[in-house]
């Protein structure tokens, strides 16, 4: 789902924003300090949800809905439960945030926006990684089903809905999941170091403390999947 | 008297260290001055916007741990709409301490 953030106040952004990261099907596009910056920017982009605080100067979280021709599902934020009532006369609200905002909170705000939005399959790039055999596996295309060796993979990156699979010579967009690609790459070759990358770790040019270097890129380590990784180097 | 902490700020951030940064490094940018407005519109007795200023001060008092504080910021929001400012000595010590605490941070 793509999302934004309106608020006024930047540390509630990006906590917001913090929160969303813990989530592949959420895709922060844009965050807004207030809600004028937000239509011109809806004028022209779709998205499925919005973050949006209640309290902001000049223009309340429900003027801003009202200009709105089509609302996109939103999830309120705010320090003020006493608005609650008023939010249930909105349809294209899906929950109601109390702040501070707890993870688990945040969870099922999510979980109840993911039940009503229906994310529609993409036009063009359409489900997923299909089969494996020894040294390749077929991921579908527009409708083909393309054929990646799995040494040229060296790295495979989350992106909301997709995965991002890239190899020596190609990248490829696919509508699926890391925990999808995970299951079907050898252990021994690949190793997933955060919630959203993947590497080969024979492609590993130089590690430092909590990144790796992969061709160009360079790729975060989280700090519980570091060990895992140390332990497969061959370290001198 | 409840100390400011920082245990919302590391239950977000699950060990990112510099999500805990960002976060510290906004809220000591924003936090001055949302006082200064809250001090300004005190001067000239202008509750209602005093209230707005203090709704928004609640957040940044949450975040920094000060549950007790945060119910007499709501309890001092509350008031000002009717033009009461029995709790505003009270509220301002928590401001002080917060901005104490953040000096040292």
């Amino acid at each position: 789902m793509n999302c934004i953030i309106i608020d006024d106040e930047g540390t509630a952004r990006a906590i917001i924003a913090q929160l969303c990261s813990n989530f592949q099907s959420l895709n922060v596009v844009e965050e807004f300090p207030n809600a004028i910056q937000a239509i011109k920017y809806l004028n022209q982009n779709e998205i499925d949800l919005i973050f949006l605080d209640i309290h902001m100067p000049d223009f309340t979280g429900f003027d801003f809905i009202d200009t709105l021709k089509r609302a996109p599902k939103i999830i309120l934020t705010t320090s003020d439960p006493s608005a609650a009532i008023q939010a249930f006369e909105y349809s294209c609200i899906v929950d109601y945030l109390v702040k501070p905002i707890s993870l688990e909170r945040f969870k099922k705000a999510i979980d109840k926006a993911e039940s009503v939005i229906s994310v529609p399959e993409p036009k063009e790039t359409t489900e997923s990684v299909e089969t494996t055999s020894d040294n390749h596996l077929y991921v579908n295309i527009d409708r083909r089903l393309i054929k990646i060796d799995i040494p040229n993979i060296y790295l495979i990156e989350a992106k909301g809905d997709y995965i991002n699979v890239k190899t020596e010579t190609q990248n490829y967009t696919v509508h699926s999941t890391l925990k999808k690609i995970e299951d079907k790459l050898p252990h021994d070759l690949f190793l997933k170091v955060h919630r959203s990358y993947i590497i080969n770790i024979r492609k590993i040019i130089d590690i430092e403390d909590n990144s790796v270097l992969i061709k160009k890129d360079v790729i975060p380590v989280s700090r519980s999947n570091r060990p895992e990784l140390m332990k497969r180097l061959n370290l001198l | 008297m409840e100390q400011p902490n920082l245990s919302y700020i590391e239950s977000m951030s699950g060990g990112d260290k510099s999500f805990e940064k960002k976060i510290i490094d906004i809220v000591k940018k924003e936090f001055p001055e949302e006082v200064k407005t809250y001090r300004e519109n005190s001067n000239s007795d202008n509750f209602k916007l005093m209230a707005e200023n203090v709704h928004k001060l609640k957040h940044k008092i949450s975040i920094l741990g000060l549950e007790k504080s945060y119910d007499t910021a709501t309890a001092f929001e509350n008031d000002l709409f009717d033009g009461d400012i029995s709790l505003k000595e009270e509220f301002e010590s928590i401001l002080n301490l917060m901005q104490n605490y953040l000096n040292e941070l």
